[in-house]
């Protein structure tokens, strides 16, 4: 009875001093977890309020000037605060921006997704294959103002000065590895299976690509092709060193053309309050056409997944 | 026996005609597709080649030193001069100031994304995250003119200017007498921004990859959320992870508009973080349009453009490398 009694009270007394330490080490460890997962917490409210403030400020300064002159109007002067002078719009860049966007596209689009084809499926573990993958995925995220540069040295040089057609190029150049890489994800998610069945009913490898394939990953191919045109529809710096910009309407693809990112840089950086506001415009306008087009391939690719 | 034999191969012509169609349907196809990849090879050679060749004058004039030289001097006559070390200098603090300024932070919204948000909170701030990494770099930059210049220049340079300036040994970093508001740290927290997204959203899904068993047997001991990620989830994505980091450095590098917008676009060599600056991208933004073509100058902005794209070829190219276990 007295053994056990020591023994318990041996038992007891260690284990009531570790638990001092054990709880305040507890202790410690849940608080370092709760700092950090403020801290996170913290992080990600930093993140979402920048993307509030942003979107703020556009809806705030773009809705001022927001009014349909900026839909009929090319560029004017500025006014001066005379508000009787003409007000300017931005008909000119929206119109050469659309065009630009589209021939770049329709240019880049059947490139890259032949590029995308390749590579999920005839070159999935080649050399060749994996060199194309490893340069479109540099091409994917080189600074796009060296491709300004090379389409300036290739086509705006030889042809004696600024160029649509020399923009849409640049932008060409940008689409395509945006399209290879849904195109390649998109492809390699069919199974194996369907290839298998198209094959084994006779059907060329061709036909069983274009006819097949490309059915079962529509959505993920139309989802490239609208993210490739969200990413050019906001670039700037490419057009700066190609198309260059035009203060009127001009359809002349061997001319210089206006584009909606280049006209915001420039009237955003002249230093007259009335063209800033405009800029502010166009820039709310680029914006939501972009966020849109993006939730817009978010969602289709949602309800097809 | 013989007429069955006919009539089995009557029929079989056209199907061997057919074939005949379809493989050379196949290889048509087959090779537009491959042409198409070589195509893309040969734009990333045609891409060096150019930049080299448009570089080449400059190269020739100054050669190697033009990459310390701290001159740039575009009036056309006798102290016409040109180096590359402000713009070089500008392009790499920059977009190493931002990564240090977005890492931390993008590592909390990837941790947030993955262990700590309710679940129904997950998707809405996921895209949230990744719609902001869809602004259009020139928002960025009007942004950063508009918003964060001002704020720079009258909450941080005017509050802390001085008492970082008095700062032992580092207060030098901080010393300026240029309160525009436009400068190499505007710019840096700017790209920071901006490349937030991009950081963050890569962080999530290699976070995302590791198999729930390792997480499930640290929880199962135990251990908190932070413990499995500083003990069983960085361990495990810690290459990849470096990969997404050298992403955001490589895009920060080659950023024209956000940076063109806030950094005050002065050819000379900071002093301070406070300084006006430049990088390679918007020097070559800003003045690659009204520079002549065939002469000096725009030379000598091919090579800082050659320069640029040979910095973030070997960056990208680290980050592919690191990045390829996730890629497969």
């Amino acid at each position: 009875m007295s053994s056990t009694t020591l023994g318990t009270g041996r038992i007891q007394s260690a284990p009531a001093k570790d638990m001092v330490t054990a709880r305040a080490l507890g202790r410690r460890r849940k608080f370092k977890d709760n700092l950090v997962r403020w801290l996170c917490i913290g992080a990600t409210a930093v993140g979402l309020f920048f993307l509030a403030s942003i979107m703020v400020t556009l809806l705030w300064r773009g809705l001022a000037a927001m009014d349909l002159t900026i839909f009929t109007t090319e560029f004017r002067p500025t006014r001066y605060g005379d508000d009787s002078l003409p007000k300017g719009g931005l008909i000119h860049a929206i119109l050469g921006s659309i065009l630009q966007v589209a021939i770049g596209t329709a240019i880049g689009t059947p490139i890259g997704l032949l590029v995308g084809t390749y590579l999920a499926e005839y070159a999935r573990n080649s050399m060749m294959g994996n060199a194309v993958r490893f340069v479109s995925d540099i091409l994917l995220s080189a600074p796009s103002i060296l491709i300004g540069l090379f389409i300036y040295q290739l086509v705006v040089l030889p042809m004696g000065g600024f160029s649509g057609i020399a923009g849409a190029l640049a932008l060409a150049i940008i689409v395509i590895p945006v399209v290879v890489r849904t195109t390649e994800d998109m492809l390699q998610l069919i199974p194996n299976t369907l290839r298998e069945a198209v094959i084994g009913l006779g059907a060329p490898k061709w036909k069983m690509i274009t006819l097949v394939c490309y059915k079962a990953a529509l959505s993920g191919i139309v989802t490239g092709i609208l993210l490739a045109v969200a990413r050019i529809a906001g670039e700037t710096a490419p057009l700066l060193l190609t198309s260059f910009g035009n203060n009127i309407t001009s359809f002349d693809l061997s001319k210089a053309m206006a584009s909606l990112p280049i006209a915001i840089y420039q009237q955003a950086n002249s230093g007259f309050p009335d063209l800033i506001a405009i800029a502010w415009s166009g820039a709310l306008l680029i914006t939501v056409g972009v966020l849109a087009i993006n939730i817009m391939a978010r969602v289709l690719l949602r309800s097809k997944i | 026996m013989q007429q069955t034999l006919a009539a089995s191969a009557a029929p079989s012509l056209p199907t061997g005609e057919r074939r005949k169609a379809s493989s050379f349907g196949d290889k048509l196809f087959e090779w537009l597709c491959r042409g198409a990849g070589i195509l893309v090879l040969l734009t990333l050679g045609a891409i060096i080649v150019t930049l080299f060749i448009g570089a080449l004058p400059a190269f020739e004039r100054y050669g190697l030193p033009f990459i310390w030289s701290t001159e740039w001097n575009p009036v056309e006559d006798h102290r016409e001069a040109y180096g590359g070390a402000v713009a070089i200098f500008g392009t790499i603090v920059s977009a190493i100031l931002a990564i240090v300024f977005a890492v931390p932070i993008a590592f909390g919204i990837a941790f947030y994304l993955t262990e700590l948000a309710p679940s129904w909170l997950k998707r809405p701030v996921g895209t949230a995250i990744e719609l902001l990494a869809a602004v259009p770099s020139i928002i960025y930059g009007m942004w950063g003119l508009f918003v964060v210049v001002p704020f720079v220049q009258m909450n941080i340079q005017l509050t802390f200017g001085e008492a970082l300036a008095a700062l032992p040994l580092i207060g030098f970093i901080f010393e300026t007498t240029n309160f525009a508001g436009t400068s190499l740290f505007t710019a840096s927290l700017v790209l920071a921004i901006m490349i937030l997204p991009f950081i963050a959203a890569t962080m999530r899904d290699v976070f995302e990859q590791v198999p729930p068993v390792y997480k499930e047997s640290a929880y199962g001991v135990g251990a908190t959320r932070w413990e499995v990620v500083s003990g069983v989830v960085i361990p495990y994505t810690r290459i990849s992870v470096v990969g997404g980091i050298m992403l955001g450095l490589g895009r920060a590098l080659g950023e024209t508009m956000a940076v063109t917008f806030v950094i005050g676009n002065a050819n000379r060599m900071p002093a301070s973080i406070f300084d006006a600056s430049t990088t390679i991208a918007s020097v070559v933004a800003m003045e690659f349009p009204e520079s002549l073509a065939g002469s000096l100058k725009q030379s000598a902005l091919f090579a800082l453009g050659f320069l640029l794209f040979v910095i973030s070829f070997v960056v990208l190219a680290a980050s592919r490398w690191l990045l390829r276990s996730r890629l497969k």
